[in-house]
């Protein structure tokens, strides 16, 4: 991990993975879909609840985008890691997407299961609040200009809100419960097997698309960071020109006279 | 401790004598709640019911309107650097900030939200009840206004970004203040559970404040 520091070798190592990591997304999004589509209808739901096989696997990478999010911060925090700051700031706006299309999902599954666009429901809720949480993330490295500053007000935003994720979690449900429990703990699984393995595939694609999104924004950053160094470099080539063309210019006038 | 009563007595008279600060909260806080009857109509059954809650979701946002003060006039005249390098703790020196915030913006609302309760028409012997909640409410509430100032203090341009930042950070405190006002106000069995609560994610808060934010002012300064 620490030798990924340095931007070069994670441009090399990355473009080496990014091919697999395209071809698995893709592989295990079109092997999951086609299991979404054979796996059995909700007897009362009917199609309506194939949504779930979107809306699951977003609702789980919005939580874990924002704990892996304040985990790279903390990398970058401690031992001062640039790759792991890119990491949290590219990985906000993904989260910040997934969150949306949880709410989205979400909200289209409602209006004909529950007879309602949008309650007031603990889980909703919360989405909504991660969702308000990413934007205030990613508003921090949108205003601050200086990255390294970015950096670390960054992880103190994120560090603040991931103490306070599960007090706001536990609130939110004592407020109020409508939404349907978790079908799938530890101790075992409510819903039918062949929908649990669509679903599980779903998850393992999602997370692919996660990891091949977030590997894709990264190198972007980086690359964007050398064009603007490169650009920088030739601007002050050009000034450093016409200052000694304008130093001679003023020479020669005070010659001549 | 010396010094820290010091910078509390300092606080609180730059606070009052540089004219404005605590003001311009009572008066978001008044004519909030005064136009509150226009918006929803004057049924003074409908007002009782909701009373309780926009006295709360009021006050939270005056705290966080007035947050942004907490260092900006410090930083600008150079001596949060000061404070912040020489003396005490910066931990320290930024709980004490945050109690003068405490004292000159938030106990101020406090004292005239007894007459807002009664033009809002709050159910009797709710009184006590959303005092109390709210002076240990309102704690937490400048906690949690004083991360959100220090982040801010490096952005000019942003205010409005503190609201993102800190509006998520303040449910919890909103939801467990007024169902322990309501829990007081109408003696259901064991009416202290989100008292307690209140209290807990109060101290939580205030733990987590002078920490986070003396990081923050350490990255912006």
């Amino acid at each position: 991990m620490f030798g990924l520091a340095n931007p070069t070798k994670f441009m090399r190592f990355s473009s080496l993975l990014l091919p697999y990591l395209v071809i698995i997304t893709l592989g295990s999004l079109g092997f999951g879909l086609y299991t979404v589509f054979n796996a059995p209808e909700d007897v009362l739901q009917g199609p309506l609840s194939r949504i779930l096989y979107v809306h699951a696997p977003s609702a789980y990478l919005a939580q874990a985008i924002y704990v892996f999010m304040a985990l790279a911060n903390f990398t970058g925090f401690i031992w001062r890691h640039p790759l792991a700051d890119m990491a949290a700031k590219n990985a906000a706006p993904i989260g910040a997407v997934f969150a949306l299309l949880t709410l989205i999902t979400g909200m289209l599954w409602g209006k004909p299961a529950w007879g309602t666009w949008w309650v007031w429901d603990a889980r909703l809720t919360s989405v909504l609040i991660l969702f308000i949480m990413y934007l205030g993330y990613i508003a921090i490295w949108q205003v601050i200009e200086d990255q390294v500053k970015a950096a670390r007000v960054a992880t103190i935003v994120a560090a603040v809100g991931l103490i306070n994720i599960p007090i706001i979690k536990f609130s939110v449900e004592w407020w109020n419960t409508l939404h349907q429990p978790a079908s799938i703990t530890t101790s075992g699984s409510a819903i039918h097997p062949t929908m649990l393995t669509a679903l599980l595939v779903m998850f393992a694609a999602f997370t692919f698309m996660f990891i091949t999104l977030l590997f894709i924004s990264v190198r972007t950053e980086i690359t964007r960071r050398r064009a603007r160094a490169l650009e920088m470099r030739i601007l002050q080539k050009n000034i450093a020109q016409t200052n000694s063309k304008l130093a001679n210019s003023a020479l020669k006038n005070s010659e001549a006279q | 401790m010396k010094p820290l009563l010091a910078l509390l007595r300092r606080d609180i008279n730059l606070f009052f004598r540089s004219g404005g600060g605590a003001g311009q909260a009572i008066g978001f806080y008044l004519v909030v709640i005064i136009l509150f009857p226009f918006g929803v109509g004057p049924d003074i059954n409908l007002l009782a019911r909701i009373s309780i809650g926009v006295l709360w979701v009021v006050l939270l946002l005056a705290i966080l309107l007035s947050a942004e003060r907490i260092f900006a006039d410090d930083l600008e005249d150079g001596s949060l650097t000061l404070l912040l390098t020489a003396g005490p703790l910066p931990e320290l020196v930024i709980l004490v900030k945050l109690i003068a915030h405490w004292l000159c913006i938030a106990l101020p609302l406090l004292l005239i939200t007894p007459f807002l309760a009664l033009m809002l028409n709050l159910p009797a012997g709710g009184l006590i009840p959303l005092i109390i909640c709210m002076s240990i409410g309102s704690l937490g509430l400048c906690a949690l206004a004083t991360i959100g100032a220090a982040i801010l203090v490096a952005i000019r341009r942003a205010n409005q970004i503190i609201a993102l930042l800190i509006l998520p950070l303040y449910i919890p405190i909103l939801i467990f203040g007024v169902s322990a006002t309501t829990d007081m106000t109408y003696q259901i069995e064991k009416p202290y559970t989100s008292l307690l609560i209140l209290l807990g994610i109060t101290l939580i808060s205030l733990i987590i404040a002078p920490f986070a934010s003396a990081q923050a002012l350490k990255a912006n300064l």
